[in-house]
């Protein structure tokens, strides 16, 4: 990460918050939110800008999340660039809408607070929210913090945009962790974004002159070519977020990697998979653990849908174990990171073993020692010693 | 008559014809709309004194009197029988669909 600053103003601002300067750079014409805990600061600093005319668009208080991603929707029919934000309940309320953006080829950009689903009740963070809505055709990115919440709002609108994607993407912030904590965030001038990013100009709206039919059915002799269209849409996405990252960096001073970012993986024996905040933490804990000699390594993968295949393919023969943290479950199975992991293992020649570590559900810490700790079983793996492949983490017994 | 005419739809022929997103052009119609009529009126021209009751309650607006003698859309006419039924003259006869004109 080569992470400099070209312009613009460092403010001290919560993830939210940085979400929402970026929703106001982007421009939308229409944003249409419903407030969720820990989503709610979203929703206010943007209420806070159209009141204070620091920010021109329709501003729409729906009565539901379904409703705010109908409303989005329907802004996005008629060639607005629309925008909304939500979390954990109101994703899962949203679900059905979800499917129907993403089939019908509408760019719309969500943010998404990564909160814990009930039963039982609890508003902290974990991924189960994004995680469960893996096949409604959305991309999905993940962030680490505040900066890269608001950088990947902007490079959203870039790649959702795209003639070649066309896809809406949700960008996720672990609940609290991210969206609740203080940082420095580079706010780019209004300038910089314009040029990085153009007005939308639809490729998909109706207006007065040319009517269409939207959402309309599609038999069974037509349904399933717009599914291989989503599909080859997904695939193209993997160059396109490697170009719009890119292109972003080179406008703004700050690369992330693309779909992954590698840190100390070049001769690592062992190497950890993190999506989100804890990242922030692992990096730490490599850290001190090469400091002490010890080859370890770390991917944060950034983008879970479209999933970077080929890279964890690549990965296999470079390591001899291989953790993955997941702050989701599957029950009955693994944590759905792990899963998909070691399915683009399978098809590499050589795999290494995997240990899925199952941790910080509803908002429980991952501590540096738990990280740690990780790291210790993965060696005693790779030293032949036996290890559980799935590990639930800070579990109280 | 204002009401669209039958186009025949292109459907696409490789993907990159298929629309993004399931949507099309509106306002055209494909195929009639009134194939599931049971019964047609059938006006016959010699008894009909052109009082226009028929124009005036036919609840699709199917009738045209712009051309002299009325004529009845039937790819709209969705075989109601209120024109026969009110016609003075009962120049108006409803037919069951598939059976000759008498």
């Amino acid at each position: 990460m080569n992470n400099k600053s070209k312009s613009g103003h460092l403010d001290f601002l919560n993830g939210d918050e940085a979400v929402a300067y970026a929703a106001r750079l982007c421009r939308p014409h229409v944003i249409a939110v419903y407030p969720i805990t820990p989503q709610t600061i979203v929703v206010e600093k943007i209420s806070e800008f159209v009141a204070n005319n620091e920010m021109t668009c329709e501003y729409i208080h729906v009565e539901s999340e379904h409703s705010a991603m109908c409303a989005a929707m329907g802004a996005s029919l008629v060639g607005a660039r629309a925008f909304t934000a939500t979390s954990s309940q109101g994703l899962a309320y949203m679900h059905e809408m979800l499917h129907y953006v993403s089939g019908s080829r509408f760019p719309i950009v969500m943010m998404n607070a990564n909160r814990t689903l009930a039963a039982p009740w609890n508003i902290f963070g974990d991924q189960r929210d994004s995680l469960s809505q893996r096949d409604t055709g959305w991309i999905q990115a993940y962030v680490e913090n505040g900066q890269e919440a608001l950088d990947m709002i902007i490079q959203a609108y870039a790649l959702a945009e795209d003639d070649r994607v066309y896809t809406p993407v949700m960008v996720n912030l672990d609940g609290f962790v991210n969206t609740h904590t203080f940082e420095l965030v580079d706010i780019p001038t209004q300038e910089e974004v314009d040029a990085f990013l153009p007005p939308f100009k639809s490729k998909n709206a109706v207006d007065f002159h040319h009517p269409r039919s939207f959402c309309m059915t599609a038999s069974t002799e037509w349904n399933m070519e717009f599914r291989y269209q989503q599909q080859e849409a997904m695939d193209r996405a993997r160059g396109v977020i490697a170009e719009v990252d890119k292109r972003f960096g080179d406008h703004f001073g700050r690369y992330y990697g693309g779909m992954v970012e590698e840190i100390q993986c070049e001769d690592a024996e062992v190497v950890l998979v993190g999506m989100g905040s804890v990242v922030g933490t692992s990096r730490i804990v490599v850290d001190r653990l090469r400091e002490k000699g010890l080859k370890v390594g770390l991917v944060k993968l950034r983008f879970y849908r479209p999933f970077p295949r080929e890279y964890f393919k690549g990965l296999s023969g470079r390591v001899k174990a291989m953790g993955v943290i997941d702050r989701d479950i599957s029950f009955g199975y693994e944590g759905a990171v792990a899963s998909d992991i070691k399915s683009a293992l399978a098809s590499a020649g050589v795999v290494p073993k995997v240990i899925n570590f199952i941790a910080g559900i509803a908002g429980r810490d991952i501590t540096k020692e738990h990280i740690e700790g990780m790291y210790d079983r993965l060696f005693n793996f790779t030293q032949g010693k036996d290890e559980k492949e799935l590990q639930f983490i800070g579990l109280r017994w | 008559m204002a009401k669209p005419k039958i186009v025949k739809f292109q459907f696409p022929e490789c993907l990159e014809e298929m629309p993004l997103g399931p949507s099309a052009v509106a306002g055209i119609l494909t195929e009639p709309n009134s194939g599931w009529r049971v019964q047609r009126p059938v006006l016959d021209h010699s008894k009909c004194s052109k009082c226009l009751l028929c124009w005036v309650l036919c609840p699709e607006g199917v009738i045209d009197k712009s051309k002299g003698e009325l004529e009845i859309d039937m790819n709209y006419c969705k075989g109601c029988g209120l024109c026969a039924h009110e016609c003075p003259k009962e120049a108006i006869q409803m037919v069951r669909e598939g059976q000759d004109e008498q």
